[in-house]
């Protein structure tokens, strides 16, 4: 019986083997990202203070969040980010551009083009609200010796959210910029010959034959920006706490005040935001996971 | 308190509570949990628990305290999982989710049986469904804080009345100031204006409705508290770009003279001596009067609690009687503790120019009965709904009737 068992795990380990060493991460994840998920689809159903008795009620919290004006306003924030955050991959790409070269001193220009990826997002945060302060920040000052209005960036419900996106760019094309420069290095200087002899030149030779080449940088680019876009809450919550009057919130900002706040306490209605979140998260990941699977399949051709 | 002490310590005990003071008995271990996180607070705190502790030889004292601002949304981990015997939190209605589901301790027997002497008149604040959940340690008044000098330079007076406010704001208008600064990015301040405007208008017993879910926001009562309001918004007399000032950063206009006064609460003070304005430079006078109702008044009060889970609920309520005790009261809200107004009738008030005011205002002009404050009267739902529209109406006047009907909504959905 033991010998057949050895054997039968002696035959198998190739499988077992990984199985094994995947088992911890598995038995992580399941229990603190699989599992809450369908915590939170089930807790979005009940009216719940995270107290007392929790009440079941449906799709109560969901028809409440249909003419919830707020709970629209932070999805078309979400949307505005989730667009204009995108512009870091093209602002990334060219400030790689600009300083992938053999300069003396370049190591330097490219920690300090680095920089601000690497303070955390509270700093940024709070460099940005006093360089947009109404009467003395720097924004106000320049404005002012040009001889133009001076404005209140974030408490102008208006402009708020961009201001806080344009704050939030500013690491995240760091971010993209350092990808693009790592994958300017692996760029086949071959090619790049190739395609000056056949008269390439400029604008053409970076779409034709540098982009192409930088695609996996782009990529990983993508991928980050989505997620970073999504997941905007520390800027909001320093910058302006999501005001004036709930015009910059976004959904996770939206989420945590309902839910967690000092005036929140309303997991189920919290939890329903926490759904709308994860479903556009997931198309958003659904296509990150299909893509790398196509490619995956595609190089083992 | 022989009598209570038979009952908890038991027949042994009681021969040697009659040569010892009764508390001496405790023993085991006493944990307190304080949201009490600013340096002079929490040296209060700490003297508190170690003073206490000292009384006790047999009683271990533990005191944790937790940042202020965090605890708000601690205090129900804390009160669910392994709860400590006492705890901080506030008066009124914020009790109330506490008390709902049932993690505060009932501690009426205490006020009905005189254990708790001169504290009738906060008495009040700590009752819900007619039950006392908890007792009060210290409170402080809201008012008006001005410029006596600039007031003394224009040839102002202190008023009394809403149009001798609206004369001394043309005035410092006319002089290139502003009336009032305000830093309204965390709501709160709004909330106190609204809570003083609308007691003007209204009354408090009008505002107690409106807080507890009985009047309507688009009635006629609410809308003339907000005309009255637009009065002064229509004026100028808010500094501007108060959405992006925190209640600290509108301080600089005070203390620069570039507005002439903070409708606030008395924790003020130590901020505006620090930026270096002195006692003759400041002064305080009552939310004049408006309309012909009784002086309605804010006085936010903080609050010890009993956790109904409490291990040690006999040093716990020991200790909630310690600390309103006369003598007590009188050290740990003096000028050089808290600075604030104690809560028990038999102490004394620290000789201060603003706590003596404040005292005398709210013991003898606030005979429309004392609020706890915008955000603990009203349910935290709609108290962030409301703050959130009354810093729209600030900033954008004409949008009132969108915001008072996305108010009576909220009333609908909220007060069930």
């Amino acid at each position: 019986m033991s010998t057949a068992n050895q054997s039968w795990a002696k035959r198998n380990r190739m499988t077992i083997t990984p199985l094994l060493f995947l088992l911890p991460g598995i038995l992580f994840f399941v229990a603190y990202v699989v599992f809450p998920i369908f915590q939170s689809f089930n807790i979005s159903l009940y009216e719940w203070d995270g107290l007392g008795e929790a009440t079941y009620i449906g799709a109560g919290n969901y028809q409440e969040l249909l003419t919830d004006r707020n709970f629209e306003i932070s999805l078309w924030n979400n949307v505005k980010w989730l667009v204009l955050y995108l512009l870091a991959i093209p602002a990334g790409l060219l400030i790689a551009l600009l300083l992938n070269q053999t300069v003396p001193g370049i190591r330097l220009y490219k920690s300090l083009f680095f920089f601000p990826f690497v303070i955390s997002q509270v700093v940024v945060g709070l460099v940005f609200s006093w360089f947009y302060l109404p009467r003395v920040g720097l924004l106000n000052a320049l404005l002012t010796s040009l001889g133009l209005e001076s404005i209140n960036v974030l408490g102008d419900p208006t402009l708020a959210t961009y201001g806080i996106i344009a704050a939030g760019l500013w690491p995240q094309t760091a971010y993209c910029m350092i990808l693009y420069l790592t994958g300017l290095n692996a760029v086949d200087p071959e090619q790049v010959e190739a395609g000056r002899l056949d008269g390439a030149k400029g604008v053409k030779m970076l779409w034709y034959v540098i982009l192409p080449q930088l695609r996996p940088a782009t990529f990983i680019a993508f991928v980050v920006t989505i997620i970073g876009a999504l997941r905007s809450f520390d800027l909001i919550s320093i910058m302006t706490n999501g005001g004036p009057f709930g015009s910059t919130r976004v959904l996770s900002f939206y989420m945590f005040e309902k839910a967690l706040s000092e005036y929140g306490f309303r997991m189920g209605y919290g939890s329903a935001i926490a759904v709308v979140l994860f479903f556009i998260m997931l198309f958003f990941i659904a296509y990150f996971l299909w893509s790398m699977y196509r490619d995956e399949r595609e190089a083992r051709r | 308190m022989l009598k209570k002490f038979a009952s908890v310590a038991g027949a042994l005990a009681l021969s040697t509570a009659l040569v010892t003071p009764a508390m001496a008995e405790l023993s085991g271990k006493l944990r307190i949990m304080s949201d009490m996180s600013n340096p002079a607070p929490r040296a209060i705190m700490e003297g508190l628990a170690a003073d206490f502790d000292a009384m006790h030889p047999d009683l271990e004292v533990e005191v944790e305290i937790v940042d202020r601002e965090a605890w708000k949304s601690q205090i129900r981990n804390a009160l669910t999982a392994d709860a400590p015997d006492v705890i901080n939190w506030y008066a009124a209605n914020r009790m109330g989710p506490y008390v709902n589901a049932g993690l505060f301790e009932d501690i009426s027997d205490m006020y009905a049986n005189g254990d708790l002497p001169g504290l009738d008149s906060v008495k009040g604040a700590m009752t819900l469904d007619g039950k006392q959940w908890g007792v009060p340690y210290t409170y402080y008044q809201w008012g008006i804080y001005y410029r006596e000098d600039i007031f003394k330079e224009l040839g102002l007076s202190e008023p009394t009345t809403f149009d001798e406010e609206i004369a001394n704001c043309a005035k410092i208008l006319e002089s290139g100031r502003k009336c009032y600064t305000i830093g309204s990015k965390y709501l709160w301040t709004a909330g106190g204006w609204f809570d003083y405007m609308n007691m003007r208008t209204n009354g408090f017993d009008f505002h107690m409705q409106l807080a507890t879910g009985q009047a309507s926001w688009t009635s006629d009562e609410v809308r003339a508290t907000f005309a009255n309001w637009r009065k002064l918004i229509d004026m100028g007399a808010f500094i501007d770009d108060h959405q992006t000032y925190s209640w600290q950063e509108a301080l600089p206009f005070f203390v620069k003279g570039e507005a002439t006064a903070y409708l606030m609460g008395n924790f003020v003070v130590p901020h505006l001596r620090e930026g270096g304005l002195t006692d003759d430079q400041i002064d305080f006078y009552q939310f004049p009067k408006i309309a012909d109702v009784p002086m309605g008044e804010d006085a936010p009060t903080d609050t010890f609690h009993i956790a109904s889970a409490a291990q040690n609920k006999e040093a716990a309520r020991a200790f909630l009687q310690y600390v309103t005790s006369a003598d007590v009261q009188t050290e740990i809200n003096a000028g050089s503790g808290l600075g604030q107004l104690p809560v028990n009738s038999a102490s004394s008030v620290d000789d201060d120019e603003f706590l003596n005011q404040g005292f005398e205002m709210l013991s003898n002009n606030a005979t429309g009965g004392i609020a706890q404050f915008f955000d603990r009267d009203f349910p935290a739902e709609m108290a962030s709904i409301g703050m959130e529209g009354l810093q729209e109406f600030m900033v954008f006047p004409d949008n009132l009737d969108d915001i008072l009907n996305r108010l009576e909504s909220a009333r609908g959905r909220i007060y069930k």
